[in-house]
């Protein structure tokens, strides 16, 4: 089994050339050597995945984003074997699944993989009911305990009171809903979507975007997420893997891809994303000048007040959680009435925090309010002070967008539209993704 | 530009006088050369294809006795058993469950239509006769179902399979029927089961063409989301595939129906019995009325089984429409 700490699916140099066979195991080098268009001359061979690697922890949201023909949906369908890969690893759970028997494969996808499609692949003869129970039913699970699950999860998904009708009666919308249940009740480990919400409208999928995140927050299932669009990426990856003709070429967070584009592909996307929108208050926040621990006497605290040159300083326990402020004013008086510490001295109400993984978009209003007031503390999960927020870092922030906007505006426009053009009208059908506001994709939680 | 315009009508008449020039001048070298060799006696030696075949069947009649016998053996056990449900069953009990049936799902018209056939046929005498076609068409509808589905299901698995059986349905379907019909006796003699043979011989290419293309049509989408929660080959085929195929498979069955009605007078001819049987004696002493009498009951059947396999076909592609 697995170990402690491994990730929970490890893909080790995966190759899928359509017409070779597939064989598994490493690739052979006169195969890793040879160039896409030598495999198509020497024998019409179509490379489709090239030694692609990456790793997917427990429960969090790895996005596979592409154009149409970068081999993502291909990736998507090896992982389950419903394309045979050719050669390389994929390790789910500690086990190599190319190498299992026919059988082991049918129970690996019973239990542990479910997925949800961009055509929905819903039974058109069987009811919402019975399509969202298909899972339990190919493992022969019995009908009266079945339909009870799928009952509950198309209640998860807002579906209860359609049990009964045709997927064919129902919105795109609402059948990707289905879908989703279908998947749900499953209840595998691993959910691979294969861009589950590309052939919805941008106001539909926004929605089922959203529907998607709060299922998550209770589901904690491992999400392999499939997409064309880098805001949806951004918005629901943990990680997020750029592929560019079956090549991986660059696998982070949201903000290292932001950040630091591999090559000038990556750029070309980026560019069209408003970076405040994703960018967090961690990478713009500064170190906090001062930093007094609670048990500080009044007279040292006003002493490194003195020191450092500051009328206030931030205030944290042992463990640095942060606590509040102490203006000099505070210890002051403190001193005069001989306290021990600076406990007491403490301010809290007018000093708001900010979460470090707030963007800097959202954090703009909560810095405007209380600019008055100085720098604001940022704070992680633990509420342990990471660091400070001046008022002019996110205007600074904002303003360097800005710039950044008007000089791409026109290039990007121009480069995105001459190289794309043709994945673009594939890819987006509706062709209006790009009219969807990025602000849109963070709201902030 | 009254120049340019007569170059190209010259240039387009060329064109077309050479082309006159080259149709004409194969048609003459033809015409030569079937003059030239009127007088030449041309023959290939004789291939004894007739000759192959009659040994092949002579060889079949002495030494696969026991295999035909077995084949007799279970179609005379459906035969006696369908005819003896057909025959049990009063005329006036048929005549009110069809009208009954067909007023429910088909509307009035059809059904006063169905019952003003089905009377004509007890009034002219023919309703046991063409009972006796019926359960002879019913006995070899289920031999074609218990074939041909499972053979359409293996052709659209294997599309080697399916390329080899393509000619072969060919030849089943145009080969005129006389052709078979005089193997069939030496082999299995006759009387209805031949018959039956041959009627399945006709009849049952439509039913594996239509399971065939049916099942390779179903949504290649549908079939891998199916495929992806852990669905068995099993499961893929009785759960997905051929629930989306039933209505296309549905109206194969129904034209194979139809031909197998169609041979009841050619079969009738190797001792098949019933309505044909009618039709042939009738021919035989130029009555005109009677024969009249006796196509019109096989028509009657025949529209009364056509709608009533259609309007299922059609229920079920209700059942299976995608959008």
């Amino acid at each position: 089994m697995a170990q402690e700490g491994a990730p929970k699916l490890s893909v080790r140099g995966l190759w899928k050339v359509f017409g070779h066979e597939s064989t598994g195991g490493i690739v052979p080098d006169e195969i890793a050597n040879k160039s896409k268009e030598d495999m198509r001359e020497d024998d019409g061979a179509v490379l489709a995945l090239k030694d692609v690697s990456f790793d997917v922890n427990e429960g969090e949201t790895f996005v596979v984003m592409g154009l149409s023909g970068s081999g993502k949906s291909t990736l998507v369908r090896t992982l389950v074997r419903l394309i045979e890969p050719s050669y390389g690893q994929i390790i789910v759970d500690g086990d190599d699944i190319l190498q299992y028997s026919e059988k082991e494969l049918v129970d690996f996808r019973r239990r542990k993989t479910s997925m949800v499609f961009q055509h929905f692949g819903l039974l058109p003869h069987r009811s919402v009911l019975e399509n969202a129970a298909w899972g339990l039913e190919v493992q022969n699970i019995p009908k009266a305990k079945r339909l009870q699950i799928a009952r509950e999860t198309l209640d998860l998904v807002g579906l209860s009171g359609w049990e009964d009708y045709r997927p064919g009666a129902l919105s795109g919308g609402m059948q990707q809903r289905v879908g989703l249940a279908r998947a749900i009740a499953a209840d595998a480990d691993i959910l691979l979507m294969d861009e589950p919400f590309s052939g919805l409208d941008p106001l539909i999928r926004r929605d089922m975007q959203g529907e998607l995140i709060r299922l998550q927050e209770h589901l904690h299932k491992t999400l392999i997420f499939i997409t064309h669009d880098l805001a949806e990426a951004l918005k629901l990856g943990t990680h997020i893997a750029i592929m560019r003709d079956g090549v991986v070429i660059q696998i982070g967070t949201g903000e290292e891809i932001l950040e630091a584009p591999a090559d000038d592909y990556v750029a070309e996307f980026v560019q069209d994303v408003r970076r405040t929108t994703v960018v967090t208050v961690r990478t713009i926040m500064d170190q906090p000048d001062l930093k007094l621990r609670q048990s500080t006497t009044p007279a040292v605290a006003m002493r490194e007040m003195g020191q450092a040159g500051v009328v206030s300083a931030f205030v944290c326990d042992e463990e640095d959680h942060y606590l509040g402020m102490v203006s000099f004013n505070g210890a002051a008086e403190a001193k005069q009435r001989g306290d021990a510490t600076i406990a007491d001295a403490i301010t809290v109400d007018e000093y708001p925090t900010l979460p470090a993984d707030t963007s800097v978009e959202s954090a703009l209003p909560v810095v405007l309010e209380h600019h008055n007031e100085g720098a604001l503390a940022v704070t992680d999960e633990e509420g342990v002070l990471v660091g400070t927020l001046l008022p002019s870092s996110v205007v600074g922030a904002m303003a360097q967008e800005a710039q950044d906007a008007t000089d791409h505006r026109e290039a990007s426009a121009a480069s995105l539209e001459a190289s794309h053009a043709d994945d673009q009208e594939e890819a987006d059908g509706d062709g209006d993704s790009e009219a969807v506001d990025p602000r849109e994709g963070m709201e902030v939680s | 530009m009254k120049g340019s315009l007569s170059d190209s009508t010259k240039r387009v008449m060329d064109i077309k006088n050479r082309k006159w020039l080259i149709a004409g001048g194969v048609v003459g070298l033809f015409l030569l050369a079937s003059k030239l060799l009127q007088a030449v006696e041309l023959t290939l030696p004789r291939v004894p294809l007739a000759d192959g075949v009659d040994v092949a069947i002579e060889w079949a009649t002495i030494n696969l006795a026991p295999f035909f016998d077995g084949i007799k053996l279970v179609v005379i056990k459906l035969l006696v058993a369908i005819t003896a449900f057909f025959d049990w069953v009063p005329w006036i009990v048929w005549v009110v469950a069809v009208g009954g049936a067909a007023f429910r799902w088909l509307g009035i018209r059809t059904a006063v239509f169905f019952l003003a056939g089905l009377l004509t046929i007890v009034s002219v005498g023919l309703w046991d006769h063409a009972m006796s076609t019926i359960a002879l068409v019913s006995t070899s509808m289920v031999l074609i179902l218990v074939t041909g589905i499972p053979i359409g299901i293996m052709a659209s698995r294997n599309d080697r399979f399916e390329s080899a059986l393509r000619p072969v349905l060919d030849a089943m379907q145009t080969m005129p029927s006389f052709v078979y019909l005089i193997p069939v006796i030496f082999l299995l003699g006759s009387g209805k089961v031949p018959a039956v043979l041959a009627t399945m011989i006709y009849a049952t290419p439509p039913a594996i063409r239509l399971t065939n293309l049916a099942l390779r049509q179903v949504s290649p989408e549908i079939k891998e989301a199916a495929r992806s929660f852990g669905a068995t080959p099993f499961q893929m085929l009785f759960k997905v595939e051929l629930p989306l195929a039933v209505a296309t498979i549905m109206a194969g069955v129904n034209q194979s129906l139809m031909m197998a009605i169609s041979m009841v007078v050619i079969a009738s001819l190797i001792g098949a019995g019933g309505l044909g049987n009618d039709v042939l004696f009738a021919m035989s002493r130029v009555r005109v009325g009677d024969g009249f009498e006796a196509g019109l009951a096989i028509l009657v059947l025949a529209i009364v089984v056509d709608r009533s396999t259609q309007a299922l076909g059609q229920r079920a592609s209700k059942e299976t429409r995608t959008e």
